[in-house]
């Protein structure tokens, strides 16, 4: 019986580890379907945290702290939308002058709140199901953004592929000059995806400073925005794969904590390296099996209507 | 694909030294009698670890010789030719005397020190001084020694569970510092470790604290910076040790003790020093007895093992004992040090070997 005791503890790890990575993924992979590269998710996720951390640590609400940091990571990819769509500026240096600008106004947001902590959001539990072993805990015991990135993923994936809605959305990314003759607004959409993505980024920090280390401390995202990004490029765009990549990194980030532990004698430095070795490897070979799926066509290209 | 990553490298570069160049511009110009200070740090003043305590002990000065100095900092300076900008730029805004607060500052800080003779430059845990740079540094070690007899009089598994950073010599020394305190007590005490290779990753600490609690470890040290650790092991019901700054408040039924880094009397005697203009390149490495090593209150622990702690805490200050007092085995079994006689400090400083007990491998070796 112990065994499974910490097999379940592992796997529970493993989906922790991969929610944060995986809902900020989802909302860059809308962006950029859209034809918008927003380099400025860190930033939207740390400020996503901070005003997170805040508001639930001012009102007591976790369900508050959560909707603040939606909202904020949402206005913050305004920001970004303003700059790069709006104003066709290039979406690499907006997008990382937005993940800058977020790491600034996050430290100053939490300055007050450094040293103080709050109680973890609770895991879910539902009588019966989570008592059972292995399964309960790692399916049925985990917090509600765990869910929440789940039913998301589902919601993105059937909504690319299935809606009018996401048909127009990847034309636009594909083809913004031919999207735009058809006269679908092209700036208006791409925003529209922009603001999903800093809203998911929002709530990826927000998974961080309320549920998985729940304090607050600068720069505490530690360069998940940036393996976020890395994800969605990797998984060919595609949601499924995102998942699947999802989990793999932070199933071979978790594991290798535990091979350490175990003292085989493999250097710590190859093992820290190994979630990005194995993702990268097998995200490749996944879009090398699956030819002509590359980027969006228009990605990073900025749109100015002629008339 | 390969354009746009070319772009993000070269626009992220120029937007990181413009961001440095930025935040070192916030420093204040002020009245002129007053000696200007000038700090630098690797990390946010917001990371309640290394950084904070720094940046406590630049508020300890201002508190004790207020009028006198004006103080500056700058935060998040990674270590490398942005460091040598940011120090340069320090110094030509007026800053006498600057402190410079991790290892990899050293060399930039010798160069900017060579272009500043009248400057008196103080750098953090390193050991290359000129005639205006003077080192300093604590022997945290000696409070890792404490927590290692605490966590083996404590501990029901036998297993210690370390949270390791970097495999440099000043973690090294950390890990066998705790391993000589536990065998003191329990010569079979077993300390497995697992290194996350950063200073401060909130998640990835807490992973880590997981991980060695699910492995049976139920004592959790660490030295990496957040209280991450010990907030998971609050919520797994284990015991475990703070590290940079008291972090009781992160786990009020779980912690120990932690070591807390209290730079405040060191800097604040020697801005003193360069006020006075007694100020002179020394190289300083402090521990329990002069206050830069401070143990948190002894907490969670039956009356005895904290009496233990407390009795070992004065041998240490008095001298009477020190951790690194032979003999002292290698894991091969080579005896690096006799009875009677103690690791010198240079050896101390380069340590690269595990002592006996540790099954592990140092990494890389």
């Amino acid at each position: 019986m112990p065994d499974v005791t910490i097999l379940a503890a592992v796997l529970a790890s493993i989906v922790a580890a991969a929610t944060p990575l995986l809902l900020a993924a989802l909302g860059e992979l809308v962006a950029e379907r859209a034809g918008t590269l927003n380099l400025g998710v860190e930033g939207m996720m740390i400020v996503g945290a901070a005003v997170g951390y805040a508001t639930a640590y001012g009102s007591g609400s976790l369900i508050l702290g959560t909707l603040a940091a939606v909202i904020a990571g949402t206005l913050l990819s305004l920001v970004f939308a303003g700059l790069a769509i709006w104003l066709a500026a290039n979406q690499v240096a907006s997008g990382l002058a937005t993940t800058i600008l977020g790491l600034g106004l996050a430290g100053l947001v939490g300055a007050n709140y450094v040293g103080t902590r709050l109680d973890a959001a609770p895991e879910l539990h539902i009588p019966g199901l989570s008592d059972l072993p292995l399964v309960g805990p790692v399916v049925f015991g985990q917090d509600a953004f765990v869910y929440a990135s789940l039913i998301l993923l589902a919601f993105v994936a059937w909504g690319l592929s299935r809606t009018r809605a996401g048909l127009v959305l990847r034309a636009v990314g594909e083809s913004h000059g031919a999207a735009h003759a058809l006269g679908h607004p092209v700036r208006r959409i791409r925003t529209l995806a922009v603001m999903f993505g800093g809203a998911c980024a929002g709530l990826a920090g927000a998974h961080l400073s309320l549920a998985y280390t729940p304090f607050w401390a600068s720069d505490m995202t530690a360069g998940r925005g940036w393996i976020a990004l890395a994800l969605v490029v990797f998984s060919a765009w595609k949601p499924l794969w995102l998942l699947a990549g999802a989990y793999l990194f932070g199933a071979v980030s978790i594991l290798q904590l535990h091979v350490q532990g175990f003292g085989l004698g493999i250097p710590a430095q190859l093992l820290s390296a190994l979630p990005y070795l194995a993702t990268i490897a097998a995200l490749v070979v996944i879009s090398a099996l699956k030819r002509g799926q590359g980027a969006p066509a228009s990605l990073g290209v900025p749109f100015v209507p002629d008339r | 694909m390969r354009k746009i990553l070319s772009k993000i490298l070269s626009a992220s570069a120029a937007l990181a030294a413009g961001l440095v160049i930025a935040g070192a511009a916030t420093g204040g110009a002020g009245a002129a009698e007053k000696l200007k200070v000038g700090f630098i740090y690797i990390g946010p003043v917001g990371d309640f670890g290394w950084t904070y305590q720094h940046d406590q002990g630049r508020k300890a000065v201002e508190a004790a010789l207020g009028d006198k100095v004006e103080t500056t900092y700058v935060e998040s300076v990674p270590e490398g030719p942005d460091a040598e900008r940011v120090i340069e730029q320090l110094a030509r805004a007026g800053n006498k005397l600057i402190f410079t607060t991790s290892f990899g500052y050293m060399e930039p800080t010798l160069k900017v020190a060579k272009r500043y003779p009248k400057v008196m430059f103080e750098h953090a845990t390193g050991y290359k001084r000129a005639a205006n740079v003077s080192t300093y540094n604590s022997k945290f070690h000696e409070g890792r020694y404490i927590l290692g007899q605490i966590a083996a009089k404590t501990s029901k598994t036998g297993t210690i569970g370390y949270i390791a950073s970097f495999p440099i010599p000043e973690v090294i020394s950390g890990i066998n510092s705790l391993m000589l305190g536990a065998q003191s007590v329990n010569p079979d005490i077993k300390v497995k470790i697992v290194w996350v290779n950063s200073w401060f990753d909130p998640a990835k600490e807490a992973d880590a604290a997981k991980a060695l609690i699910d492995q049976g470890a139920d004592i959790i040290s660490q030295h990496t910076d957040s209280p991450a650790a010990m907030q998971a092991a609050e919520a797994r019901g284990v015991k475990a040790f703070g590290q940079a700054s008291d972090m009781k408040n992160f786990g009020p039924n779980a912690q120990l003790t932690s070591i807390v880094d209290n730079w405040a009397p060191y800097y604040v005697e020697r801005v003193k020093a360069a006020l006075d203009g007694t100020w002179k390149s020394t190289d300083t490495w402090s521990g329990m007895k002069d206050g830069e090593v401070v143990m948190a209150p002894y907490t969670n622990m039956p009356d005895d093992v904290k009496k233990m702690a407390e009795e070992t805490e004065a041998k240490i200050k008095s001298g009477a004992l020190n951790p690194f007092k032979g003999p002292i085995y290698k894991q091969d079994g080579t005896l690096v040090v006799k009875e009677g006689e103690v690791l010198p400090d240079k050896d101390i400083l380069s340590m690269n070997w595990y002592v006996k007990g540790i099954t592990d491998k140092v990494p890389g070796q």
